[in-house]
């Protein structure tokens, strides 16, 4: 409202502040300014491309003159996905032990110490229920039907724990995996086996071949 | 004065103080010129409100017409007295509302959470009986997220595209305004919509057991135009999208939609983006399940395979009865719901009603609907109102004399691919009823001699 009430200063007594849009550490945005002698508001800014330099532009080719090239470490500053396949998973490495620590620090107190999930909380079960999707009461979990690992570790890296979502080092995220996937009975459970990216590619999840591609439409031809 | 010592937040709510900011603003834009004009002939109504306001009486007062009243409104609007006859006194300034407009103080349809666990992981849905036409208002547009709805700044916003490209490229929003643009009206379908009633009917409402549906008009740059201007390599199959929220919400799609007809939009219904459905960037994927639609996008990567992110595998897959599930279910297939008469509703007496709807499909444009009224038995063909738009919400109706009888009233779309809406005994047949996912069954509204309309199954 502060904010609100400076722009609204800033229209009333018509000031130009050049700049005053731009500021990065804004908080909201400046009502349009007056313009002169009629008073009407201005209109939008022309759209500034960031482009350092006008290449030949030829609209007709996809050259706009638009658009900057995206560096190596501006790509790597935000891509943190991983495939089934390996690609992506970080350097690092993590042990059951430390997940374990890890995990009762972290996680235990939205997904329970034993992994049954807290349904009041909304966090899931991740362990057990093997067995069940073809009955009448299945249970999904990491175990009974994540079909990769690597998918364990995207998810738990990127946007775990919910109170501080994708603060968790490769390391930590390695450990967390290794000790949940070994209390899940996927992998070992010795205290010192180490999860990295060579162990996490060489995952078999059990229901791995569980998932066929979409058969669609099933019902309702005419 | 500053306009927080004017107008201090002891005696003036913020709805107040925009009113009485915007009424100084108004002042101030007639003041500006000295000399009077005939142009401001009735834009400006003196010196008599200036002096209340100067004067420190608070602009709620029966004085000044249209003032607040001391209730409530309903979110989106602001509460004015009632006039007692709005003939015999001016009505309120022009531009009390700072210049953006609210809604009449007498409509209160809002969006409705679904009582999920996590307020952060959740949905809210729109409320379809009260709606009219095709599009769906943007504050009436229904949400889901996974981690809150994020706050960000345009200016600091950036796409970037990499992957199998020849040229990774980065982009300010600046950059995207900059490029062609398209205009498209679509429904959005959370392809959740409906999960509470595969078994039996549960929830009261067509807000709750379809209002994961929206439409509205989106505005951006194909996709295809980034895509063409980067390069994409031969191999290129699948392209992920990333968005900039606490979930960091991923989703992998497959190029040739990418190159089709999907959308990088930064508008919505002739306005920017409201914040809970992307703001400032968000993608569009015309038919597609809404998860898809990635919301906060910050990032596009080409590869030659899906990437198996969690949306994709542990979630928004169909479990079967045999335990296998189907995974990248993309398109929603057509479907149709009444919206009036729909449950809850009570008819107040026999006599004429007209039975209204929506019809959509994301595999193109709705070409009929047919309604019931006797739980299938017997169809009519409804009316549908144009422009029919492909894969976008379609307005049906049917005049029906209800004669005080029980009925059952349902409705049924066939797309211009020639699908027909199933019945949810169809689907059940095929798919039993622990799919979660896509559910697009005939809904049948109830109603009884008393004219309670009652959600159930027929």
């Amino acid at each position: 409202m502060f904010t609100r009430n400076l722009t609204l200063i800033c229209a009333i007594s018509a000031l130009a502040l050049p700049g005053w849009a731009q500021d990065a550490s804004r908080t909201s945005a400046a009502l349009p300014e007056t313009l002169e002698d009629t008073g009407e508001r201005a209109p939008m800014e022309v759209p500034k491309s960031s482009a350092a330099e006008i290449p030949d532009i030829a609209p007709a080719k996809n050259v706009f003159g638009v658009g900057q090239p995206a560096t190596e470490e501006q790509i790597a500053a935000i891509d943190i996905d991983v495939m089934p396949d390996g690609r992506g998973l970080p350097e690092g490495s993590g042990t059951y032990a430390e997940g374990e620590e890890l995990y009762e620090t972290i996680c235990a107190a939205c997904h329970g110490s034993d992994m049954m999930g807290v349904a009041e909380l909304g966090a899931p079960r991740l362990i057990g229920g093997r067995g069940t999707l073809a009955s009448d009461a299945p249970v999904k979990t990491v175990e009974s039907y994540w079909p990769y690992a690597s998918t364990f570790f995207d998810y738990t890296h990127r946007a775990m724990p919910m109170t501080e979502p994708g603060s968790l080092s490769a390391d930590e995220v390695y450990a967390i995996s290794a000790y949940v996937l070994g209390k899940a009975g996927i992998t070992s459970t010795e205290p010192d086996s180490v999860m990295d990216a060579a162990a996490m590619a060489e995952v078999e999840m059990p229901n791995a071949d569980g998932f066929v591609s979409d058969p669609r439409p099933d019902v309702g031809e005419e | 004065m500053s306009e927080t010592e004017r107008f201090p937040a002891s005696m003036y709510g913020p709805a107040e103080r925009r009113m009485a900011e915007a009424l100084v603003e108004i002042e101030r834009q007639a003041l500006a010129e000295a000399e009077e004009c005939d142009c401001k002939e009735g834009m400006f109504n003196g010196l008599t409100r200036r002096g209340l306001l100067m004067g420190g009486v608070a602009i709620g007062g029966s004085a000044l017409a249209g003032g607040r009243a001391r209730a409530e409104a309903p979110p989106g609007a602001i509460e004015y007295d009632v006039q007692p006859d709005p003939t015999k006194e001016q009505g309120r300034l022009i531009l009390d509302d700072g210049g953006y407009g609210s809604r009449s103080q007498f409509e209160n349809e809002v969006r409705w959470r679904y009582p999920t666990a996590s307020l952060d992981s959740s949905w809210s849905m729109t409320p379809l009986a009260s709606g009219r036409g095709m599009i769906t208002p943007s504050g009436l547009h229904f949400e889901r997220h996974h981690a809150g709805i994020p706050t960000i700044d345009p200016q600091t916003h950036e796409l970037i595209l990499h992957g199998m490209v020849d040229q990774p490229l980065r982009f300010t929003m600046d950059d995207l305004k900059r490029l062609p643009s398209v205009s498209k009206i679509h429904f959005i379908e959370c392809s959740g919509n409906g999960l509470t009633e595969w078994a039996k009917p549960t929830l009261k409402t067509v807000q709750g057991t379809h209002g994961l549906t929206s439409t509205s008009e989106w505005t951006g740059v194909r996709l295809s135009t980034v895509l063409e201007m980067a390069g994409v390599q031969d191999k290129a199959a699948w392209i992920l999208a990333e968005g900039s929220d606490a979930a960091v919400m991923t989703r992998s799609v497959p190029i040739d939609k990418a190159m089709d007809d999907a959308i990088l939009a930064y508008a919505q219904n002739g306005e920017a983006l409201r914040p809970e459905q992307g703001y400032p960037l968000r993608l569009l994927l015309p038919g597609y399940e809404g998860n898809t639609h990635i919301k906060w996008l910050r990032r596009l990567e080409v590869s030659d395979k899906p990437f198996m992110t969690r949306e994709e595998t542990s979630k928004y897959t169909d479990l079967m009865p045999d335990g296998t599930a189907r995974q990248f279910s993309l398109e929603m297939e057509a479907k149709s719901v009444i919206t009036f008469p729909s449950g809850a509703m009570k008819l107040p007496r026999p006599g004429f009603y007209e039975v209204t709807g929506i019809a959509w499909s994301g595999r193109g444009k709705i070409t009929k609907v047919e309604v019931s009224t006797d739980g299938g038995a017997t169809w009519r063909e409804a009316a549908l109102d144009g422009p029919v738009l492909s894969i976008c919400h379609t307005r049906f109706r049917l005049p029906w004399t209800w004669a005080g009888e029980e009925a059952v009233l349902q409705s049924r779309a066939i797309d211009e691919t020639g699908y027909v809406q199933p019945t949810m005994e169809q689907l059940v047949a095929v798919r039993g009823l622990k799919s979660v996912y896509h559910l697009n069954a005939i809904q049948s509204w109830h109603v009884a001699p008393d004219g309670e309309v009652t959600n159930v199954h027929a």
